[in-house]
């Protein structure tokens, strides 16, 4: 699959009241690679990611994953089909243990009738069992197997954002959108959830990624998408959009460039 | 170990009535058993989905006035010259119905509030009780009214030149409760540890993360409405075939405060919960009545209690008590 | 048409009392994010003060309407400071289940001081009724609508003129950047909820003579205020006082042409079927649910 279209964003018009928060924009994504979408604050990054994801309906555009028509969906419909996202703002089950917090995230994934469930059917202690077992793989992955029985609320913020992580791997997906991941982290947690990014990648999960950390967008996307008050003013390689004069007008302002030379 | 432990307490439950000759403390037991089930059935929705019914009441009334109407017959003019009847039907059959009846009623609230939450639902569901109420004080055909219906049959179980029972006497109806009342807590059991208790957490706790991992959230919400409607209903039959008399005033909603506070004092979202709150505020009453304490005043107390718990005890005993027995565990073992 | 003209203007009169009920109830939802459910109580505890006022201490008809609304909003600061500033910034559901609390508790204490049985109250205005045309009213109604319509203009002036009701929106509007501002928050609630406790006291006040005057007369207050609320979406004052006419017309006309038994009936059904179609109600601005 590596190479093909996963994600197409054809035309993606997003209102809110009179403000147009993103404005015609069209991007892909292709199977297995990391894309990160950069840009000031209020450039429609998250919109974009909400829109994707169900969260919002878009004014105008179609998004397809896979083929299929995204656009109109439910939210846990597209989730469903293998697009699960995480949240800017840490979100969590608080009151429940990490555990208990990754085995919901395993939700899409098990077979048990509510009937069943009623009936108290064997099957549906044996799938509990595995579901166990499951969930300790992925805590494993993450680095939270000693937090099992952490209530979630008393985390520290390091693991919390891993926690939000593991609960959307939890969800099987093909494509995974990160808000943010770091945001709050020290360079340390940083350079760690680099490392755990790389693995999520190796086990062939397509990365949607918007953060404002630099060097973890440098290091870690095959491509970058540079938004700007709702439009794509850049995309390209990270070497490409370092060097991008728009791109460094967008954040740092016109006066910088007037300067510099032209690339 | 465990399994032995609660054996052992079903069969204490189970022979109270072989050793209790005191009729009326029988009787406390069975209304507080009664409400113990609706207590149950109103912490699914509101202990694991965490949204407050404050028209659970309806379900229950719904339950009980379906079930004595199938087991009386009715004959009511839809229009004019459109009569609609019914002949008396068995009892067991009539409880069936009204438990079938409160939980359809229960899917159709769930529908219809599924884009609300919060205070929303709680209006929605206190307006459902209120016009529900109205119907049963002014449909006279039907209901009979501010009259009541009166000599429902109790529920006589036959196998035709076999075996016959008849719930008449309060053990018979004791026990039935009780059966009643281990069936829902062993179904809400099994319900809050599987696929379907984790949505409703999740709904509870944060529901656009519970979306956004493939949870239908308004799916898992109407599957606890339903559920918590149809027991209530239960709740509302058993009450309608041992009382016999069932009048408008079922419908009070000073019967849904009281299954809210069984609920919250107990500690909501535990399944102990609602037993232990059903258990004190089901007593409480005949205690305060045994001092020689006036109604308003035992519903003073109610309020005050009610106000206290939420100020001081917020997740409510049974998790305090938890908490408290494993902070002293340990220290009990260090010598 | 002149039992039409009878029921409208008898609507209009009912009108003004549901949304001085209403204007109270959202004023508190709004700013204090908190579900009222002592309103009714208010309602009756204004009532009673009327009465304990007219028919026990023999004071003047329009100075215990003026005490019975002044004890309200001593009240409603009482119970603020009492038993909502300890639980500022906890969920919806809390401070309800405290109101529920107290609801009982003040409901109970009204019946085992005044007991269960309807009181009446004497009031000035001449028995015979003013007759327009086709239509009548009583002196007493036409008082009542008077100072209700009265009452909801002062809210407003008080909102919308005065330094307190401006702080007041700030809060609505946004709590953080109020408190930022240097707004009193505590000083807001307390304010707020004696403000929307005068307002029921008034209201229970006003009917209590045109009705009698018993214990649960604040439960059916409470629904209908929730109903006049929910009409108008929680929060909104104008939908509110709109609301309170609506479903007053839909009383009226629901009792006159369907049933009286229903039309108590009326304002829930309106309930359901609005938040069926816009759960935030009729009037509101985008608000979040939940």
């Amino acid at each position: 699959m590596s190479g093909g279209i996963a994600l197409v964003v054809e035309g993606l018009t997003l209102r809110f009241g009179g403000l147009t928060a993103v404005d015609n924009i069209s991007f892909e994504v292709r199977e297995g690679e990391v894309l990160s979408l950069i840009g000031p604050n209020g450039a429609g990054k998250t919109s974009a990611f909400n829109a994707i994801t169900g969260y919002i309906e878009p004014a105008r555009g179609e998004i397809r994953y896979r083929g299929a028509r995204l656009t109109g969906l439910k939210a846990s419909a597209i989730a469903a089909r293998g697009v699960v996202r995480t949240f800017q703002k840490t979100s969590i089950f608080a009151g429940q243990t990490v555990h208990d917090n990754v085995a919901i995230g395993r939700h899409l994934h098990s077979r048990q009738r509510t009937l069943a469930i009623v009936a108290g059917l064997s099957s549906v202690a044996r799938e509990e069992a595995q579901l166990t077992r499951e969930v300790g793989d992925i805590l494993h992955f993450v680095g939270l197997t000693s937090r099992a029985d952490t209530v979630a609320a008393s985390l520290p913020y390091g693991e919390l954002r891993l926690l939000e992580v593991a609960i959307a791997l939890a969800a099987k997906p093909t494509l995974l959108l990160l808000d943010e991941p770091v945001s709050g982290m020290n360079p340390v947690e940083t350079a760690s959830f680099m490392k755990l990014l790389g693995a999520i990648r190796a086990r062939g999960i397509t990365v949607l990624l918007v953060e404002h950390d630099m060097k973890m967008v440098m290091g870690a996307s095959d491509r970058i998408i540079c938004l700007n008050q709702g439009r794509i003013i850049a995309s390209g390689t990270p070497d490409h959009i370092q060097g991008h004069p728009e791109v460094v007008r967008a954040y740092l302002g016109s006066k910088y460039v007037m300067s510099s030379p032209p690339p | 170990m465990k399994r032995a432990l609660t054996a052992l307490w079903l069969l204490f439950l189970a022979s109270i009535p072989l050793w209790l000759t005191d009729l009326y403390a029988l009787h406390v037991l069975i209304m507080t058993g009664i409400f113990i089930i609706a207590a149950m059935s109103l912490n699914l929705l509101l202990g694991y989905t965490g949204q407050l019914s404050l028209g659970h009441v309806a379900f229950f009334g719904i339950g009980a006035y379906a079930s004595s109407l199938v087991s009386l017959g009715f004959e009511v003019h839809l229009l004019p010259n459109w009569l609609v009847s019914l002949e008396p039907k068995p009892v067991w059959f009539a409880m069936l119905c009204g438990v079938v009846l409160a939980g359809l009623s229960g899917w159709v609230i769930g529908r219809i509030s599924f884009k609300v939450r919060g205070a929303y639902f709680v209006i929605v569901t206190v307006s459902f009780a209120e016009v529900v109420r109205l119907i049963a004080l002014n449909w006279v055909e039907l209901t009979q009214g501010p009259m009541a219906l009166n000599n429902i049959p109790a529920l006589r179980l036959a196998i035709p030149g076999v075996v016959e029972l008849a719930f008449l006497r309060k053990p018979a109806n004791y026990w039935l409760t009780l059966i009643v009342a281990v069936l829902c807590y062993v179904l809400i059991r099994r319900l809050v540890h599987s696929r379907a208790g984790r949505a409703m957490v999740a709904l509870r706790e944060n529901e656009a993360l519970a979306t956004s991992v493939g949870i239908d959230v308004t799916h898992y919400l109407v599957l606890a409405t339903v559920v918590s409607a149809a027991m209530a209903g239960a709740a509302g039959v058993l009450y309608a075939h041992y009382v016999r008399i069932v009048d408008p005033d079922v419908f009070l909603f000073i019967y849904t405060v009281t299954m809210v506070i069984m609920v919250i004092s107990g500690g909501k979202g535990t399944q102990a919960g609602p037993i232990v709150g059903g258990l004190i505020f089901g007593l409480l009453p005949d205690l305060l009545r045994a001092a020689a304490i006036k109604p308003e005043i035992q519903w003073v107390i109610y309020g005050v209690l009610m106000i206290l718990i939420v100020h001081f005890l917020p997740e409510g005993i049974v998790p305090a008590a938890r908490r408290w027995w494993q902070g002293r565990v340990p220290t009990a073992v260090i010598p | 048409m002149d039992q039409l003209l009878q029921h409208a203007l008898n609507a209009l009169i009912l009108g003004g009392t549901y949304a001085l009920l209403g204007i109270g109830l959202t004023l508190i939802f709004g700013i204090m994010r908190v579900v009222n459910f002592t309103h009714g109580e208010l309602y009756s505890f204004g009532a009673y003060m009327m009465f304990f006022c007219v028919m026990a201490i023999d004071v003047n008809f329009f100075v215990a309407l003026a005490l019975a609304v002044l004890a309200g909003i001593a009240l409603g600061a009482i119970l603020e400071i009492a038993l909502l500033r300890r639980l500022k910034g906890t969920d919806i559901d809390t401070t309800m289940l405290v109101m529920i609390g107290a609801w009982i508790a003040l409901q109970n204490l009204e019946q085992f001081t005044w007991s269960g049985v309807a009181k009446s109250i004497d009031t000035p205005f001449p028995s015979s009724p003013l007759v327009l045309g086709p239509v009548s009213v009583s002196w007493n109604r036409l008082f009542v609508f008077a100072v209700a319509a009265a009452l909801i203009a002062g809210s407003y002036a008080l909102i919308t003129l005065t330094k307190l009701g401006k702080a007041m929106r700030a809060t609505f509007q946004d709590r953080e950047t109020a408190l930022l501002m240097g707004v009193d928050i505590d000083f807001i609630h307390t304010a707020t909820f004696a403000l929307g406790s005068g307002l029921a006291a008034a209201a229970g006040a006003l009917l209590g003579p045109v009705f009698v005057v018993y214990p649960t007369m604040g439960d059916l207050a409470s629904l209908k205020a929730f109903a006049v609320v929910i009409l108008g979406g929680l929060g909104s004052i104008p939908g509110a006082t709109v609301g309170g006419f609506i479903l007053a017309f839909m009383e009226e006309l629901g009792a006159a042409y369907v049933s009286s038994g229903f039309r108590d009936g009326m304002g829930f059904l309106l309930i359901i079927a609005i938040l069926l179609v816009r759960p935030t109600g009729l009037f509101a601005q985008k608000e979040r649910i939940g």
